[in-house]
């Protein structure tokens, strides 16, 4: 269960987070709490995994590159092939989706090269062809995530 | 291409600010930089839409958003700009990107992602959305998560070596 300092720091700060010598002090001061409370509940939610890190989105291909992957895999090999996708350390995201493309993952290398000798390594070893989405426009402007507690399930 | 200066900044970013009371230091000294450098810079990149947001980076099925759907459309290309923006404007909606289509097999231009803790919750978000954006006139699907198989902010190999975090 959540209490409300945490629930305010993930619903709150996930834009716009201070861009000052001591952010968690400018946080708790617009909160009313003292610094050490935020350090401590953001510690907290980083340790029990709601949140990642505190840190930047950066927008998609603007360094490096990247593309989501579909692939169309034997039901009885999808484990196995996912689980040999997943240790790639260019590859994350890596989901079954309920359709025919039963897999879907991201790649993300430094440079297009890169992405395209990690595709062509999967596809010769699975023996399943890569459907290769790049994003070519992103639509979003990113606000973040609108958390919903009303449901009390957190 | 990027400044390589802004490229070190954001590979040491980009694994998240230390959880201490001076989180800019920490980071400006292992660039050999000064705090203020990296504020001022930070605000540049992201005004410039280069971080398109700094802050706490949620992660959705342990805060119980379980259903996962990823909305796929085939929109003519005249047309998806507009639509594109107008289905991002949707608070529950987290992505929307245009991406190429593959021929018959897959022939989808525009994808979006609502996540929701419950699959009803989602369905009935993509119904909202599909009446207020007339998303019904073109072929779509949707495609609900079923296993995680691994699921961490992105990493990419930078020339150097050493994975480093990138969210996409």
């Amino acid at each position: 269960m959540l209490n409300e300092l945490q629930k305010r720091l993930l619903n709150d700060y996930q834009r716009d987070f201070p861009l000052s010598s001591q952010p968690y002090r400018d946080i708790a001061a617009e909160l009313g709490v003292a610094e050490a409370e935020v350090l401590t509940a953001l510690q907290y939610l980083i340790d029990q995994g709601y949140i990642s890190r505190v840190g930047p989105v950066i927008a998609p291909n603007r360094v490096g590159s990247s593309a989501l992957v579909a692939m169309r895999v034997p039901p009885e090999r999808l484990q196995q092939v996912a689980e040999w996708i997943s240790r790639f350390p260019e590859v994350n995201h890596n989901y079954e989706r309920e359709h025919h493309y039963n897999l879907w993952f991201v790649l993300i290398a430094s440079d297009r090269q890169h992405l395209q000798a990690v595709l062509d390594e999967i596809e010769k070893q699975t023996a399943v062809p890569a459907m290769q989405l790049p994003m070519l426009t992103d639509y979003g402007i990113d606000l973040g995530f609108e958390l919903d507690w009303n449901d009390g399930s957190v | 291409m990027m400044d390589p200066f802004d490229r070190r900044l954001l590979e040491a970013i980009q694994q998240g600010l230390p959880i201490t009371p001076r989180p800019y230091a920490a980071i400006a000294e292992r660039l050999g930089i000064q705090e203020a450098e990296l504020i001022e810079r930070l605000a540049v990149l992201r005004r410039q839409g280069l971080i398109k947001r700094l802050g706490v980076i949620v992660r959705h099925r342990p805060l119980g958003y379980t259903a996962n759907a990823m909305i796929v459309l085939d929109v003519p290309d005249r047309l998806v700009a507009q639509i594109g923006g107008h289905v991002s404007r949707f608070g529950f909606v987290t992505l929307c990107y245009r991406r190429p289509r593959h021929g018959e097999q897959w022939p989808y231009n525009l994808y979006c992602m609502i996540h929701g803790k419950s699959r009803g919750r989602v369905l009935q978000q993509f119904q909202q959305l599909s009446d207020s954006c007339g998303l019904r006139q073109f072929p779509g699907e949707v495609l609900f998560s079923r296993r995680c198989f691994k699921q961490r902010g992105a990493l990419y190999r930078s020339c150097h070596g050493g994975d480093r975090a990138l969210p996409i």
